[in-house]
């Protein structure tokens, strides 16, 4: 199984991409970072400490679970329903700059529930898209703002973001399933 | 989970935990300014209410809704069960509609273990006579868990008309299951025989039953569902088995005070216990919609052991 992305380059990949949010953002005033769970959460704290450093500042976060708003839900007649977890998001969106964070960048689909999860609890002044891979294959008319890494996969592939709060090491790779 | 909510006699540990995480993500639902999530978008969901209630009923529809299901509520008082329609006539009628999920509360024990067998529509028991009414168990653990963050081992006591509770039966078969320390307490002509054999202890003294308590449950008298003389008075009723102050201070000093509801101030329970810092009775009522959400979503899922769902 091919390592795309190991744990030194995922480090200075969540600085660089920390840096971008500074520069398009001109700060991190109103900004808030959201993670869709499960990996984009972790991704969301280290963001969160990340911007610190540059800027001084605290930027709250928050977890947001998509499952509720799956447009698969009720398409298979067998199978038990997904696992549904806690959404907490501890602050207010309104008028907010939110970091919307997710692993891995594929149909589009988890983006478009958490775009509309995310829309149930305000109207924030904008929503920009982190996601750590982009492996393409979209589905619906989503694109993100800020990427770790662009990679180009068959459909035939998985790619799998191993995080150290989770799975015990950062790493990415790329699977034959 | 299998197709319909009878009871919890028919539910795993590992579902009773899985209704029990699920509700604690549902119950955030209720905290947005937007409390609605678009899950059971274009379900139909008949509440079917052949008894007087408020609570349930109320809190199903509340939980319907939050999750977008369209509901439509069937009072007794109003169909045509008053022309004489029988229970089987009237389901299948209402499942020619198409509904996704029947809600039923019946005053006879068994009735929703009838219409599950004859509709394909998911049937929850929101309460079959003198049988089970398992959401109400299930919110009661949730908030038992919410405030201990456990259940096993917890010593949990119930006091009350123990014959003619649904509450009961359900709240003791989940209790057990879950490892709690079950106790029972109420007048011996209130007592069903043999209830031992559920796993339970059973004393006719309040003051036993309540020493050391983690949990103390209140039962209504159910002077509805009374053909006879089960105990003089109200009076000596509240004297011998009411949950007073004092007796409260015979268990353990966090214990929290339960009740299903609707209470009857000054029978089984005073209401300075009732509305004091121990009572969680409201909070009941609050998590009860996040429970029923739970159901709902998990129900509306696929069937484990069934080929054609």
């Amino acid at each position: 199984m091919p390592v795309v992305m190991d744990a030194d380059r995922m480090a200075r990949t969540f600085a660089r991409i920390a840096h971008e949010i500074v520069e398009r953002n001109r700060g991190i005033e109103e900004l808030a970072l959201v993670g869709i769970r499960t990996r984009g959460v972790p991704m969301a704290r280290r963001l969160a400490l990340a911007l610190g450093r540059i800027d001084g500042h605290e930027v709250p976060t928050g977890t947001l679970d998509i499952t509720l708003y799956r447009d698969d839900l009720m398409r298979h007649a067998v199978g038990p329903q997904p696992l549904v977890r806690r959404t907490e998001i501890p602050f207010s969106i309104d008028d907010k700059r939110i970091l919307l964070v997710d692993d891995v960048l594929y149909t589009g689909r988890t983006i478009r529930a958490a775009l509309d999860a995310l829309i149930d609890f305000g109207r924030p002044k904008l929503i920009q898209l982190i996601v750590l891979i982009d492996r393409g294959h979209r589905e619906l008319p989503i694109k993100a703002d800020y990427v770790g890494k662009n990679l180009p996969t068959s459909l035939s592939q998985s790619v799998q973001v191993h995080l150290t709060e989770i799975d015990g090491r950062d790493e990415v790779e790329i699977r034959e399933s | 989970m299998k197709k319909d909510l009878l009871g919890i006699a028919d539910l795993t540990r590992a579902e009773i935990y899985l209704i029990l995480d699920t509700a604690e993500a549902m119950r955030e639902i209720g905290q947005r300014p937007i409390k609605k999530v678009p899950t059971l978008r274009g379900k139909t969901v008949v509440n079917l209410f052949y008894e007087p209630s408020t609570r349930t009923r109320t809190s199903f529809e509340i939980a319907e809704k939050r999750l977008s299901a369209d509901t439509l509520n069937i009072a007794v008082a109003t169909s045509s069960v008053l022309k004489g329609e029988t229970l089987v006539d009237t389901a299948m009628n209402i499942e020619a509609m198409a509904p996704d999920m029947i809600v039923l509360r019946h005053a006879s024990s068994g009735a929703c273990h009838l219409l599950a067998r004859i509709c394909k529509s998911r049937i929850i028991n929101a309460g079959d006579g003198m049988h089970e009414h398992p959401t109400q168990a299930l919110l009661d653990a949730f908030t038992i868990r919410e405030h201990k963050k456990r259940i096993e081992g917890l010593k949990v006591t119930v006091v009350g008309d123990l014959l003619h509770s649904r509450v009961l039966r359900s709240n003791v078969l989940l209790l057990t299951k879950l490892g709690a320390d079950v106790w029972l307490c109420g007048p011996p002509t209130m007592v069903p025989s043999g209830i031992e054999r559920l796993g339970v202890r059973v004393s006719t003294s309040v003051d036993e039953a309540v020493a050391d308590a983690d949990v103390i449950m209140m039962l209504r008298i159910q002077q509805e569902r009374m053909h006879g003389a089960f105990f003089p008075s109200v009076r000596e009723y509240f004297t011998v088995f009411g949950m007073t102050a004092e007796r409260v201070k015979r268990a353990r000093p966090d214990v929290i005070i339960m009740h299903p509801g609707p209470m009857n101030r000054g029978v089984e329970i005073a209401s300075d216990v009732a509305d004091g810092p121990c009572s969680v009775i409201l909070e009941q009522v609050a998590n009860g919609v996040a429970v029923r959400m739970a159901v709902l979503y998990l129900l509306a899922g696929g069937v484990e052991d069934e080929e054609a769902a």
